[in-house]
C-alpha cells in the first residue's frame, strides 16, 4: 500500500465538512485526536444548503445537546443570528424550542474560523473517492488526484453529495448542491464491501432577490422581544434583529404550478428516492391537500446585508419557468426576481441499521458514518450525529469504550437509537414524539443533562462549562429548599388566586404548594410575594427557571424518571455481537433473524427492535448465562 | 416491556386454568406478603414464618367471603422466585380464583408475564442453564399458541371494537401531539372543548368493555352450545363426560327454563357454555310439543350445537329426518350456528359404519365424531373440535374477548390513564404533560392490540393534516 509522504498518519479522517462533518472534526480534535478534515471546497465549509436557520421544534433541543457536550454548533448560531424565537412558549417546559435565523455566510465564515483556530485539525481540499480498508478495518482514504491519506479511522459525512442528481422540471444533472459537483465511487467501493444503500430524495425553494419583493404586502413576523441563544456559554445575544414576513399562496397560483405536473420529475416518475413527508414540495401538498385554497409562506432574510431571500414553504422541482410564473401572484411578489429555482435532489444513503449504537459500521472497523448518509434529514439531526461519530472514532483508536447516550439521556440518544434499530423509510427527522422521556429531555436542562458526561469522557475546554453547569445545580436546588420551607400568607395571595380562577387559602401555606398549581406561576407569585421577589433578587433567570420547573412538574418528572429507570435496567444488560442467535430455538424466526442482522448491543435495544417481542426478550433473558 | 427487573409484585394462576379441583395462586415480590394478609382473613401473614401453611378466609373489600383457602409463605431468599412468596390453594372455580387474582390486582400486584415467575427464579440465580433453556421453549411455545390465538379473536366482530378504539386514540393522541411538534404549523388545532369530549367517548367505549368482564357476563357470554337428540341418546352422559373431564365446571345455573340446564366449560382459554335440552322427538302431548318447540328456540339461539345419537337405535334415516327437522326449525332465526354430531354408543355396536349417516352438505367425516359418552371414549377429541371450529371461526366467540384478566387489566390501566387526561385537560394542563397520560393509555391498550409506535402516530399527524414547510 502506498501511502503519500505529505501526510502524517491521522487519528482520524472526516470526509465531508457540511454540519456532521464539522462537528465530527472538532469533537474528535478536543478530544485529542489529529484530525484531518477533508472536503471539494474549502469555500463551502459548513454550508447551510437548505434553510438559513437552526434549531425550532426538537431540533433547538438537540443543538443545546450539542452545546452542551462541546460543540460548535450553539456556538457559531449565536454569533451569526439576525433572529431568535422560542417556539412553543404558551406550553409545556419540555416543548420550549429555540429557533434562530442565521446569516449563512457569517454562519459559514465563523464555522471555517473556529476550525482554523484549533491546531489539531488540518484541512485537505478535495473528493476523496475510495476509502483505504485493510484486514476489516478503514486505515485511510483515497483522493481524486489518487492520493492516499493514512488514518486510524475514518467518518463519512457525504449529506447529499454521494451520486447526487439535481432535478428542475424535466432537466437533471449530477450535482451535491447547487452549483456543486456530486462525489462519486464511495458508494460503489462501500455497496462492493458488502454495504446495502438506497436513494433519498429531499428538495429546496427558490431563492429571489429581495429588492424586488413588496414586503408591504405580507405580516411581519418579528423575534422575540427577549431574544435568548443556543450556547450555554458566554455568547453574545442579539440587540438588533431581522424580521421575516408570511405571505401565502393562493388558487391562482395553484393552478398555475397544476401546469407543470406533467413535467414534475415527482410525479412523472423519474424521482425514485424516497421525499420527507414533513417537508413536502408545494406541488406535493396541492396534490395531498386539494381542499386547501392556500399555505403559508416564510420570506426569510439569508443574512444581515445580503438582499438574498430564502422562500420557505415553496419547495419545488417543477420546471423554473412554472415556478417563476407561479411565484409572480403571490402576495408580494408580483415583481420577483429570481436568484434560483427550487430543485430537488437525489443522493445516496445507507440504511443505518448497518451501524452499531457508537455510528461505526458494523462491516468495516473504525469507519464511522453521520449525517445524511444514514438517511437523515436537518443540520442539526447531522450536526449532533457528526459529534457522536466524532467523538467514538477517537474512542475506537484510542481502545476505549463506546460513548452511548440512552434515550433517557438526550434526543441524540433517540435520534441514534432510532436510527440503527428501526432505520428509516423517509428522511429522518426529529421530532419531541419520537422521546419517550420529553418531560426529562428539555432546552434548558441539556447542559445539566450532558455537560458532566463529556467531561467525564475528556472533552477539553469543559471547565467553564462544568462550573457553570455546578453553579446553575446549586441555585436551582437553594430556590427550591427556599419554596419548600417559606410560607405565603392567604392576606398577599388570596387576591392573586381567584383572579387566575383557582380556589384561596384558608391558613398559611408552604409557597412550593401554590406553585404547583397549574394556573400559578413563579412571575406571578414573585409580585405579590415581597420575601420571595427579595430571596430570589441573587439568582440568575435560567437558575430560576430551572428551578420552577423542578417544583411545579415535580410529579411527572418522578413519574418520567421512574419510566425511564426501568427501561435503563434492561440497558444494563449486554449483549455482545458474538451471541448465535440462529442457535437459540426458542426464539421466534423473525426475532432470530432481526436479531441476527442487528447485533443488538443491550436487552434494551433488542426489546426495541421490530419483531422481537416481549417473549423472545424472556428468552434472551435466559439465555444470558451463556 | 414489561419484562424487567422491577422489583414490582406479581400475581398469577400457576395451575393449568381449569384443570383441577384445587387452583394455586402465586404471588411473588417485595409486598407479596402484605398484599395477600390484607384479604386473607386468619393468622396475619406478616407475622408468620417462612415456609409455612395457615388455613383462612378470602374476604373481598365488603367482607364477602369469596372462598376458604390455604395459604403457603415463602420468604426471600427460600422460595422459588427468591423473593416473597404466598401461594394461596383455593378450590378451582375459575370464578373464584378470578375473584382472588382480582382482588391481589386490586392490592397492588401486576399480572405475572408468561413465564416470568421462572424468569425471576432464573435472574435470581436459582436455577442452572438447563432447566432455564427448557423454561425458555416453554416460554416460547405457550406464546405461540396463545399468539394465534389472540390474533384470530382479532379478526372477530367483538375485537373490531378494540381496532377502532385503538384508532380512536392514536387520531386523538395526534391531536395532541400536532400541537406540540407542529404549533408553527399552518393548520387548525383542535380546542379543549372537543378534545375533552372525544376522550370521554373513548372512555365511554372503555367502561362498556371492562363492565362486560363481570363474571355473570363471562357466563352468560360464552360460545352457547347446545346438545341435542332423541332422549335417550346420551346428552346428560356426554355433558357430564365434557365436565368430569375437565372439572371446570364453574358453577351450576339452573336453566331459565325448567327444560334447559346450563353448564359452562373451558377448553384451553375459551368458555363454552352448554345447554342441556329436553330430547327431540315427535310430540306426544301438548307439555311435550312445548318442551320441543323450546328446544328448537334454544337451537335457534345457540352458536354451537352438539346433536347426539344412539347409533344402537338411530337409521341414518331417522337421523337425517330429525337433523333436518330441529334446522328447519331454527333457520329463521338463526343464519351462522354451526353443528356437530356424535354417534354415540359406539362401545355397545363398534362394527357400526360412521360413514352410513354421512349425507351430502350436512354430515360429513368433518363433523361427525364417534363416541362413547359413558366410557369417555373420544370426548378428548370432541374438545378439540369444538375449541377448533371457534378458532377457526373467531366471530362465533364475539363477546367473549374481555374474560381475560390480562386485557381486563390493560383496559383498565388504560381507562383511569384517560382519566388523568381529562383532569389534565379540564384544568388546563399544557399539551405535553397530558401527552405523557395519553402514551400511558396507548401503552396499555398496546398490550392487547399491539404496540402503538410512534410512526403510528406520525403517519395519522401527515394524512390528516398539511404539515411542512
Amino acid at each position: 500500500m502506498y501511502f503519500c509522504a505529505m501526510f502524517p498518519e491521522y487519528d482520524v479522517i472526516v470526509v465531508g465538512a457540511g454540519h456532521a462533518g464539522c462537528e465530527a472534526a472538532v469533537a474528535a480534535a478536543n478530544m485529542g485526536s489529529k484530525v484531518m478534515l477533508a472536503t471539494m471546497n474549502m469555500n463551502t465549509i459548513a454550508q447551510m444548503s437548505c434553510n438559513p436557520a437552526m434549531g425550532g421544534v426538537a431540533k433547538g433541543q438537540i443543538v443545546r445537546e450539542i452545546d452542551a457536550l462541546g460543540g460548535y454548533s450553539g456556538i457559531v448560531t449565536d454569533h451569526t443570528m439576525i433572529q431568535f424565537r422560542m417556539l412553543n412558549k404558551s406550553k409545556g417546559p419540555a416543548m420550549w424550542s429555540p429557533r434562530a435565523q442565521s446569516d449563512r455566510m457569517m454562519f459559514a465564515e465563523k464555522w471555517r474560523l473556529m476550525l482554523e483556530a484549533n491546531q489539531n485539525i488540518d484541512f485537505w481540499q478535495e473528493m476523496i473517492v475510495g476509502l483505504v480498508v485493510k484486514d476489516g478495518r478503514a486505515v485511510g482514504v483515497k483522493t481524486g488526484i489518487g492520493l492516499e491519506i493514512p488514518a486510524k479511522s475514518v467518518v463519512l459525512t457525504n449529506g447529499t453529495f454521494l451520486n447526487g442528481l439535481i432535478h428542475i422540471g424535466d432537466k437533471n444533472f449530477g450535482g451535491g448542491r447547487a452549483g456543486e459537483r456530486a462525489a462519486t465511487g464511495i458508494t460503489a467501493q462501500l455497496e462492493e464491501l458488502g454495504f446495502e444503500s438506497g436513494r433519498m430524495k429531499t428538495g429546496t425553494p427558490p431563492r429571489v432577490d429581495g429588492r424586488s419583493l413588496n414586503w408591504d404586502a405580507m405580516e411581519v413576523q418579528p423575534g422575540d422581544e427577549d431574544p435568548g441563544k443556543f450556547s450555554y456559554t458566554d455568547t453574545p445575544t442579539l440587540t438588533k434583529q431581522r424580521p421575516c414576513h408570511i405571505t401565502y399562496t393562493n388558487s391562482k397560483v395553484h393552478d398555475i404550478l397544476k401546469t407543470g405536473f406533467d413535467r414534475s420529475p415527482l410525479f412523472n416518475g423519474t424521482i425514485r428516492g424516497t421525499g420527507p413527508r414533513y417537508c413536502p414540495s408545494i406541488e406535493d401538498k396541492i396534490d395531498r391537500f386539494a381542499e386547501r385554497d392556500r399555505h403559508q409562506l416564510f420570506v426569510e432574510p439569508e443574512g444581515w446585508k445580503t438582499v438574498e431571500i430564502y422562500v420557505n414553504g415553496f419547495s419545488s422541482s417543477l420546471p423554473e419557468e412554472v415556478q417563476y410564473k407561479a411565484m409572480r401572484l403571490i402576495p408580494g411578489f408580483e415583481n420577483a426576481k429570481m436568484f434560483r429555482p427550487g430543485y430537488a435532489i437525489e443522493y445516496d444513503y445507507f440504511p443505518p441499521t448497518q451501524l452499531k449504537a457508537n455510528l461505526e459500521t458494523r462491516l468495516i472497523k473504525n469507519l464511522f458514518f453521520a449525517g445524511q448518509i444514514n438517511g437523515t434529514t436537518g443540520y442539526e439531526e447531522a450536526g449532533s450525529q457528526g459529534l457522536m461519530a466524532g467523538l467514538n472514532a477517537h474512542l475506537a483508536v484510542q481502545e476505549e469504550e463506546p460513548f452511548i447516550l440512552k434515550r433517557s439521556d438526550a434526543y441524540i440518544g433517540v435520534l441514534i437509537d432510532d436510527l440503527i434499530n428501526k432505520g428509516t423509510t423517509e428522511p429522518y427527522r426529529m421530532f419531541t414524539s419520537r422521546a419517550e422521556f420529553r418531560i426529562l429531555l428539555r432546552q434548558d436542562n441539556a447542559d445539566i443533562r450532558l455537560t458532566p458526561i463529556a467531561t467525564r469522557l475528556g472533552m477539553q475546554h469543559m471547565e467553564d462549562r462544568m462550573m457553570r453547569v455546578n453553579e446553575k445545580a446549586g441555585a436551582a436546588a437553594a430556590i427550591q429548599k427556599y419554596f419548600e420551607e417559606a410560607s405565603v400568607t392567604p392576606e398577599a395571595l388570596n387576591a392573586l388566586l381567584e383572579e387566575n380562577g383557582t380556589t384561596p387559602l384558608k391558613q398559611k401555606v408552604k409557597l412550593k404548594s401554590v406553585l404547583s398549581r397549574p394556573q400559578i406561576n413563579l412571575d406571578d407569585l414573585r409580585l405579590k410575594v415581597d420575601h420571595l421577589d427579595h430571596f430570589l433578587k441573587s439568582f440568575d433567570a435560567e437558575s430560576i427557571n430551572l428551578a420552577e420547573i423542578n417544583l411545579k412538574y415535580e410529579g411527572y418528572l418522578v413519574k418520567e424518571q421512574e419510566m425511564a429507570d426501568k427501561m435503563n435496567r434492561l440497558e444494563e444488560v449486554k449483549l455482545g455481537e458474538h451471541i448465535e442467535y440462529d442457535g437459540l430455538q426458542s426464539l421466534s424466526a423473525e426475532a432470530r433473524e432481526k436479531l441476527n442482522k442487528l447485533k443488538p448491543m443491550t436487552i434494551g435495544q433488542a426489546s426495541r427492535i421490530s419483531g422481537v417481542s416481549p417473549s423472545d426478550i424472556s428468552v434472551l433473558l435466559v439465555h444470558m448465562g451463556r | 416491556m414489561t419484562n424487567s427487573f422491577s422489583p414490582d409484585t406479581i400475581v398469577a394462576l400457576s395451575t393449568p386454568p381449569g384443570q383441577g379441583a384445587i387452583g394455586v395462586i402465586r404471588v411473588s415480590g417485595p409486598r407479596a406478603i402484605e398484599i395477600v394478609d390484607y384479604f386473607f382473613k386468619g393468622r396475619n401473614l406478616e407475622k408468620v414464618e417462612g415456609n409455612t401453611v395457615h388455613y383462612g378466609k378470602v374476604e373481598d373489600e365488603s367482607g364477602r367471603v369469596i372462598d376458604e383457602c390455604v395459604a403457603t409463605v415463602f420468604k426471600a431468599p427460600k422460595s422459588y422466585t427468591r423473593e416473597d412468596v404466598v401461594e394461596l390453594s383455593c378450590h378451582g372455580s375459575p370464578y373464584i380464583l378470578e375473584q382472588v387474582i382480582q382482588l391481589c390486582l386490586r392490592g397492588g400486584c401486576r399480572l405475572a408475564d408468561r413465564g416470568e415467575f421462572t424468569l425471576r427464579a432464573f435472574l435470581n440465580g436459582q436455577m442452572d442453564l438447563s432447566q432455564a433453556e427448557a423454561v425458555a421453549d416453554l416460554i416460547a411455545s405457550e406464546s405461540e399458541a396463545s399468539h394465534e390465538l389472540a390474533i384470530k379473536q382479532m379478526r372477530g366482530g367483538f375485537s373490531q371494537e378494540i381496532q377502532e378504539l385503538r384508532q380512536e386514540l392514536i387520531d386523538f393522541a395526534a391531536l395532541i401531539e400536532l400541537e406540540l411538534d407542529f404549533g408553527e404549523e399552518d393548520v387548525e388545532f383542535a380546542d379543549r372543548g372537543k378534545l375533552e369530549a372525544l376522550v370521554e367517548k373513548i372512555k365511554s367505549v372503555i367502561k362498556r368493555l371492562l363492565d362486560s368482564f363481570h363474571l355473570g357476563n363471562v357466563l352468560k357470554n360464552g360460545v352457547a352450545t347446545v346438545i341435542a337428540g332423541r332422549p335417550n341418546a346420551g346428552k346428560s352422559t356426554l355433558l357430564n363426560a365434557l365436565l368430569n373431564e375437565e372439572r371446570a365446571i364453574v358453577s351450576e345455573i339452573a336453566g331459565t327454563t325448567r327444560d334447559t340446564v346450563e353448564e359452562s366449560l373451558n377448553i384451553n382459554g375459551i368458555h363454552f357454555r352448554l345447554i342441556d335440552t329436553a330430547g327431540i322427538r315427535k310430540a306426544q302431548d301438548e307439555i311435550e310439543r312445548i318442551g320441543v318447540e323450546r328446544t328448537i328456540a334454544k337451537i335457534a339461539q345457540s352458536t354451537l350445537v352438539i346433536y347426539l345419537f344412539d347409533v344402537t337405535e338411530t337409521k341414518p334415516e331417522d337421523l337425517w329426518s330429525d337433523v333436518e327437522r330441529f334446522l328447519e326449525g331454527s333457520k329463521v332465526l338463526t343464519a351462522k350456528s354451526k353443528q356437530i354430531y356424535v354417534a354415540n354408543k359406539m362401545d355397545l355396536n363398534p362394527y357400526i359404519k360412521p360413514e352410513e349417516y354421512y349425507k351430502e352438505g350436512l354430515i360429513s367425516s368433518e363433523n361427525l365424531i364417534t363416541a362413547s359418552a359413558k366410557n369417555k371414549m373420544n370426548i378428548e377429541y370432541l374438545k378439540e373440535k369444538l375449541h377448533q371450529l371457534v378458532v377457526d371461526d373467531p366471530s362465533l366467540m364475539d363477546q367473549t374477548i374481555v374474560t381475560n384478566s390480562r386485557h381486563f387489566e390493560a383496559l383498565n390501566n388504560a381507562y383511569e390513564a384517560l382519566d388523568r387526561v381529562l383532569n389534565g385537560l379540564q384544568s388546563g394542563m399544557t399539551g405535553d404533560f397530558i401527552a405523557m397520560d395519553i402514551r400511558q393509555a396507548l401503552h396499555h391498550l398496546g398490550l392487547i392490540t399491539g404496540e402503538i409506535h410512534t410512526d403510528d402516530l406520525l403517519d395519522s399527524i401527515f394524512t390528516r393534516f398539511c404539515i411542512g414547510k
